[in-house]
């Protein structure tokens, strides 16, 4: 992977995430572009984009975009399956995550990234282990920090096949 | 001195402006007061600082005058302090800057701290970010690191060396002992990490993937493992083991089965079985297969596996979801050449897909059913392009019109057929035909002898409806010129126009808006060629001089002995004349207006083609009003040297 972007449905960015190296303002150009880019796509076309020379993977749940760049050779299904596997890692983690959450705790959404994926690619594949990291790295802290949660509209899955045992996983 | 507001505080503040410049004037406000208190050394409130500075640096704003204080936090003791400095380096330091050199030596400290969750962090940024000169210095630890037996360290470790290797290759040897048992590790994290450790180095050299290739029995062995095994709530998504370790011994398996028989003949009952077993209901499943497939096309499958995975694609073309469909295409288009005819198959579906709604997918089924397209299914495959053609989008258009020509060309079941479809394509896609399409459908029209009567009377039909599309105009023109007495001379089937009628039209092109220069110059280039045609020399003159104020006319006709080029021009723009043995490219006159009293020249540069080096001959008409009345004056140039022709 090259890069992860999360933004909101007005185009500001709420997460970004680089693996190559490039410069403030290359990242800001790319991020700009890219994003007007997406938000133009209607609701019914696919997850996927060939960009510039990214293969772009895409997948928006309730306000949040999460946007992934990534290599030629790498599985686009799969790479859903990642953007999935984060966002039910912040629903665990914050409790029925919201976007809010992600805006005032945004350090934390780095945090759990950090311990999901490591230079572009998945250091752990089990849910369990992660959170269990990021729960003992949080005991850690000299300062608790807590949670500054709102309660507004939760992260779920829209224009996709809802699926019970989805859905059942995001709200645990 | 009050303590700096908390980071939500800011945030909650921030969110509360209305406009863009009361943004502003906080950040401002802020950022001034954050630089105090850096200015002050304040230990106590830089972490709160550098978050907050992280913040507006996601708004937007610049935080560089922040990178040296993640410095200061990743070097303090207090994990509170590191987690945010490291952080902040990876969001504010990028390699290309000196000042990131400063954090090596932090970052060797706690690669050998006490604490893991400190080595995860070294770990995690030296991995993300690390440049050369640090990989190089650091390499040695993250060696280590791979070797230890707490596998929270040693997954993370592996991925470091990924990054290591990407930066500085010729480090991969030294990793190379670390790697012996990183398969026998039954933790899952550490499996994966080390499988995309190993994928990177056999993706680099050759020896390395001929070293490992010994791990395929040991990679199938786990592959199955995780199929047969029952479930395991830890690795379990929509019931399938651990998706994403499975992938990417795919891919792995992948690289070393590739150009190599025994390992592609050991991994063959382990594909078939993925391939037979996996559960399609899900994204999840369809990813798998969708590895499994990529893998089977790639190493040195038996056909019966390949026909597999292809029928694997087909059904992946019908399923509801449009993502599927996508990687089904992509994939189908990457194999259509080496299997052909398995593609074929499912040929039908493909076509279905070019009424898609996804541009993206349209585009695919567009070019695969270019692909598939031979001398058996032409007739049906070419009526399915062109009704795409018509109800394309425009972005399309140009590519779909020159498969089609191109397609047409290679497989026509008959001289009329192509005709009839170089007309479709130039009644209904006629704008976006590509400009080099003009010449070489006039080229193929002069080819086709018996079928001059036939495309002169269809273009000229076509020209009756419709004179917006310059192409169609232009090809039109040129074939009028050349056939206009087959026009009239009732060779068509239907009724004959007359000569007038012919000239009506062609002479409606120039006047018309809608036609560009270049079109004009055909049109007229037309006219003048019709004069050794047609009877009626004298409107054709009329004409000619009404268009012409000062025009060189040179004037073509296919006479072998005499090879006189002949063409027009309006001191504007330069027509592409075509004919059978000279090429003509006028370029743009030095200027519209002669100088009076020989204060000066135009020049006009005439570039000719002569590929079969016939003798060079220039007659020059000159028609110029001089106090009124019409002048003309002939010339001709015969001693254009043999150098330039021969």
């Amino acid at each position: 992977m090259q890069f992860m972007l999360l933004f909101s449905r007005q185009g500001k960015l709420r997460l970004q995430k680089w693996y190559v190296p490039l410069s403030d303002k290359e990242r800001k150009k790319i991020s700009r572009d890219l994003v007007q880019t997406i938000l133009a796509r209607k609701p019914k076309m696919c997850s996927f984009l060939e960009w510039r020379d990214l293969k772009i993977v895409y997948k928006r749940y309730a306000s949040l975009y999460f946007c992934c760049a990534v290599e030629d050779q790498d599985n686009e299904l799969i790479t859903l399956e990642i953007i999935h596997r984060y966002v039910e890692l912040l629903d665990k983690y914050f409790g029925s995550v919201c976007e809010l959450d992600i805006i005032f705790n945004f350090e934390k959404a780095y945090f759990i990234l950090d311990e999901f994926l490591l230079g572009g690619e998945a250091q752990e594949t089990s849910k369990k282990n992660v959170l269990k990291a990021i729960e003992q790295a949080d005991l850690l802290q000299e300062v608790r920090i807590f949670l500054y949660h709102q309660v507004a509209e939760p992260i779920r899955e829209i224009d996709c096949q809802l699926d019970s045992s989805w859905s059942r996983a995001a709200t645990k | 001195m009050p303590a700096p507001i908390r980071l939500r505080e800011l945030i909650r503040t921030i969110r509360t402006a209305r406009t863009q410049a009361e943004e502003r004037e906080m950040i401002q406000k802020e950022c001034a007061a954050i630089r105090s208190s850096f200015r002050e050394e304040d230990n106590t409130y830089r972490c709160r600082n550098v978050a907050k500075l992280l913040y507006m640096h996601m708004l937007g704003y610049p935080a560089h005058f922040g990178q040296l204080e993640c410095l200061k936090l990743i070097a303090s003791q207090k994990f509170t302090d590191k987690r945010i400095g490291y952080l902040g380096a990876m969001l504010l330091l990028d390699e290309r800057q000196d000042v990131h050199l400063l954090m090596t030596n932090c970052i060797k400290n706690d690669l050998n701290h006490s604490t893991q969750y400190v080595q995860g962090l070294a770990l995690c940024t030296l991995g993300c970010m690390g440049s050369s000169e640090m990989c190089r210095d650091l390499a040695g630890e993250v060696e280590k690191l791979l070797k230890t037996s707490n596998s929270y360290l040693r997954k993370k470790a592996a991925l470091c060396a990924v990054h290591v290797i990407r930066k500085v290759p010729e480090l991969m040897e030294m990793f190379l002992p670390a790697t012996k048992n990183l398969l026998s590790e039954k933790n899952h994290g550490v499996l994966h990490t080390s499988v995309v450790l190993l994928t990177e180095m056999c993706e680099r050299s050759p020896d390395m993937l001929a070293h490992f290739r010994k791990l395929v029995p040991q990679l199938v062995r786990i592959l199955k493992n995780l199929i047969m095994s029952g479930y395991s709530p830890e690795h379990d998504v929509s019931g399938i083991s651990d998706p994403f370790l499975q992938v990417r011994i795919l891919r792995l398996l992948r690289i070393l089965g590739r150009s190599d028989d025994d390992s592609s003949e050991a991994m063959n009952d382990i594909l078939a079985q993925v391939a037979t077993n996996t559960e399609t209901s899900k994204n999840v499943g369809n990813a798998i297969l969708y590895e499994t497939v990529l893998t089977i096309m790639d190493i040195k499958s038996e056909s019966g596996l390949r026909v597999l995975a292809i029928n694997i694609l087909g059904r992946f073309l019908l399923n509801n979801d449009k993502n599927i469909r996508y990687v089904a295409l992509t994939s189908l288009l990457k194999t259509v050449q080496t299997d052909h005819n398995a593609v074929q198959r499912h040929r039908s579906t493909i076509v279905d897909c070019l009424k898609d709604l996804d541009v993206s997918i349209k585009r695919r089924a567009m070019e695969l059913s270019f692909a598939l397209v031979n001398g058996n299914n032409i007739r049906g495959m070419m009526k399915e392009l062109l009704y795409f053609l018509d109800s394309c989008d425009p972005e399309f258009k140009a590519d779909c019109a020159s498969g089609v020509f191109l397609a047409a060309e290679k497989y026509a079941p008959s001289k009329r057929w192509h005709i009839d479809t170089i007309m479709r394509v130039l009644t209904t896609a006629g704008s976006y035909v590509r400009d080099d399409s003009v010449p070489n459908l006039i080229q193929l029209i002069t080819n086709s002898v018996e079928m001059h009567a036939y495309t002169v009377q269809r273009l000229y039909k076509a020209l009756l409806d419709d004179i917006s599309q310059q192409p169609l105009v232009q090809v039109a023109s040129w074939c009028i010129g050349e056939y206009g007495d087959l026009l009239v001379s009732g060779q068509c089937e239907e009724e004959e126009p007359i000569q007038d009628e012919v000239l009506d039209v062609l002479e409606g092109l120039l006047v018309s808006n809608l036609s560009t220069p270049v079109t004009r110059g055909y049109s007229l280039t037309a006219i003048m060629k019709l004069s050794t045609r047609f009877t009626s020399v004298n409107r054709i003159k009329k004409v000619v001089s009404i268009y012409g104020s000062t025009s060189l006319i040179l004037y073509c006709c296919n006479d072998p002995i005499s090879s006189w080029i002949s063409f027009n021009f309006h001191l504007t723009e330069c027509p592409l004349s075509v004919c059978q043995t000279f090429q003509l490219q006028l370029l743009s006159p030095s200027s519209n207006v002669v100088p009076a009293l020989n204060q000066g020249t135009v020049t006009q540069v005439i570039r000719v083609l002569n590929p079969q080096k016939q003798q060079l001959r220039m007659r020059i008409k000159l028609t110029y009003t001089l106090k009124g009345s019409p002048v003309q004056d002939l010339a001709e140039v015969n001693n254009f040297p043999p150098q330039s022709w021969q």
